[in-house]
């Protein structure tokens, strides 16, 4: 798995001479599908065959070159640059490398993926991450709908990585997440942690109505209180300090989160539930 | 060879192999964090009869520790992995859980591990909680005070056990004052610890007996009261023997130990130094005095 505390300087990072860089040609609403953006598979190709790659525009089969200009190969580090907001599947399933996202991006960024790196200088549309199961997806902005979730019809959304928003993600953000770790900077819409079986969701800003709906197990920790009150399939056991919340929040500010002292030291309000479900879930709601 | 005008033998330690492990134990407070240390390395002085020795290696400032509250690292040593399991299960199990407010991490970074709050987490009777961050899987387990957080895997390694010298004083005070001395210096060596109390031996022994049922028996060549009365290892004017067993993670730990203990060991009062040999019958490992103090 990457390590997020080598992610933390790659934040902004300047080109490397061994990158490979992609420039969208042209502004288009028509989707992109580029899953062949990713570093497993520039790896051992050099800019001829890296173009040659496939890729969707709309419906119609075509190649990166097409749409992109290329510089370089035969790297696993990758910069991809333009207005990408209709582009999808960038780093879908990769499992090395870096990839450097300049701009706001579609899609299921990040899905299925494995290990490695994926950082975004801008905000990522729906679905970033959804099934990452490795690996570290470092948003600069802020995230859509679905953020590590589970596809329709799949029994587990995030098995395992990390994912940083810095800004706000939308609803459902961690849905039926397996493993792994959320953290979101801003604010979380509704339903996050929705049907959750294991893993770590935080927010330091608010946390959504309806967060947990149908959880099993799994923490979410909300650090700048709720937008709402919980759902009463969730009951309060406690007020303590729990002492892995110590480890979790000074790693995460050893990765340049917001975390402050008060926090580390503080009391957080356990809730148990949903009490519909397993109810080995828990919501802790920091007590400022 | 002389140190202060104390006379280093031309002997050698002798000691074996055994497996180490280090424990990072933190808590509230820097009371709870050595009250935790100090009940999970009792009785742990040696292996014949403890199953295991154990120490504490040194305070850890909270901004070095994990969960970034006041630390404590212990070492334990077993003579092999299953008895290592088994000391680990009772000392962390017994010793820290029970404690107040402490949590217990990994503090060896090893290929070969044991998983101890895996095991351990049963205690939380279906409602512990696992936590993996980085590779690195915690185990919650609920208890009366609030929660015990344990890491599930332990590192250990090949260590060494039986590291050893001694003190031979003109009396018991001047001994004893020597042998603290030593103690104090070595404190400050990483990846050792000094097993029995207040890091100090009176009663060294051989590894024979006259007894058929003992493994054991007291180092008669080293007992002042015994001497004319048996072979004796002992000079004139010598009244007071303390010996300083070390155990470390590695060859050099234990060497660099040794050799702080002794240059601190040789005061006035101090007439030679010398160390626990049983003629090569007891381990493979040999720490020859005078090489160790670079004579």
């Amino acid at each position: 798995m990457g390590c997020v505390s080598c992610a933390g300087p790659l934040r902004g990072s300047a080109i490397e001479a061994n990158e490979v860089i992609l420039r969208l040609r042209e502004t288009r609403s028509i989707p992109i599908e580029a899953d062949s953006i990713c570093p497993d598979r520039f790896v051992s190709r050099s800019q001829a065959e890296i173009e040659a790659l496939p890729a969707l525009f709309g419906r119609r089969k075509t190649t990166l070159g097409e749409l992109f200009t290329v510089e370089g190969g035969n790297s696993e580090h990758i910069v991809v640059e333009g207005d990408l907001r209709h582009v999808k599947r960038i780093g879908q399933g990769m499992s090395q490398g870096r990839i450097t996202i300049r701009g706001d991006v579609g899609m299921h960024v990040g899905t299925w993926m494995r290990s490695g790196e994926i950082i975004v200088d801008g905000n990522v549309d729906a679905w970033a991450g959804a099934h990452l199961s490795g690996g570290v997806v470092w948003v600069h902005g802020n995230a859509g709908a679905m953020l590590g979730a589970a596809y329709a019809g799949e029994t587990r959304g995030m098995r395992g990585g990390i994912i940083i928003i810095d800004g706000d993600a939308g609803t459902r953000a961690g849905e039926r997440m397996r493993r792994g770790l959320i953290a979101v900077q801003g604010n979380l819409g509704e339903f996050a942690g929705a049907r959750m079986i294991a893993g770590s969701l935080f927010v330091f800003g608010k946390l959504g109505a309806r967060a947990g709906a149908g959880m099993r197990r799994g923490t979410i920790v909300a650090l700048g209180g709720t937008e709402d009150s919980l759902l009463p399939v969730f009951q309060y056991a406690c007020s303590y300090r729990p002492t892995f919340m110590r480890y979790y929040l000074q790693r995460l500010r050893e990765w340049g989160l917001p975390v402050t002292p008060k926090q580390i030291e503080g009391v957080f309000r356990r809730y148990i539930g949903d009490i519909t479900t397993l109810g080995k879930g828990e919501i802790l709601v920091y007590e400022p | 060879m002389h140190i202060n005008g104390v006379e280093i033998e031309d002997t050698f330690a002798e000691a074996f192999k055994m497996w180490g492990a280090r424990l990072i134990i933190t808590a509230i407070n820097k009371r709870w964090a050595l009250t935790a240390a100090q009940e999970a390395t009792g009785c742990a002085t040696s292996v014949i009869a403890c199953g295991g020795e154990a120490g504490i290696e040194g305070a850890i400032p909270a901004d070095e520790t994990p969960d970034g509250r006041p630390g404590v690292s212990i070492l334990v040593f077993t003579m092999g992995p299953k008895g290592m399991k088994d000391q680990l299960m009772r000392r962390v199990g017994q010793c820290i859980m029970t404690c107040p407010t402490t949590a217990c991490f990994n503090g060896l970074e090893s290929e070969k591990t044991l998983k101890i709050g895996g095991a351990l987490r049963y205690f939380g009777d279906g409602f512990q909680i696992s936590k993996l961050l980085e590779g690195r899987r915690f185990w919650r387990i609920p208890v009366m005070e609030g929660e015990f957080l344990v890491e599930e895997s332990f590192g250990i390694k090949r260590a060494v056990g039986g590291g050893n010298f001694l003190i031979l004083g003109e009396s018991a005070q001047a001994t004893l004052e020597a042998a603290e001395r030593a103690v104090d210096a070595m404190q400050d060596v990483k990846g050792v610890v000094m097993p029995f109390p207040g890091g100090i031996v009176r009663s060294g022994s051989k590894t024979t007996s006259k007894y058929k049922f003992l493994r054991a028996s007291t180092n008669t060549a080293y007992c002042p009261t015994l001497h004319r009365q048996t072979a004796s290892n002992l000079p004139e004017g010598v009244n007071s023997v303390l010996e300083i067993v070390i155990d470390g993670l590695d060859e050099r730990a234990v060497r660099e130990a040794t050799r702080v203990g002794i240059q601190a060991a040789c005061q006035p009062g101090v007439v030679r130094i010398s160390a626990g040999n049983y003629g090569g019958t007891l381990g493979p490992l040999q720490f020859h005095l005078r090489e160790v103090m670079g004579g």
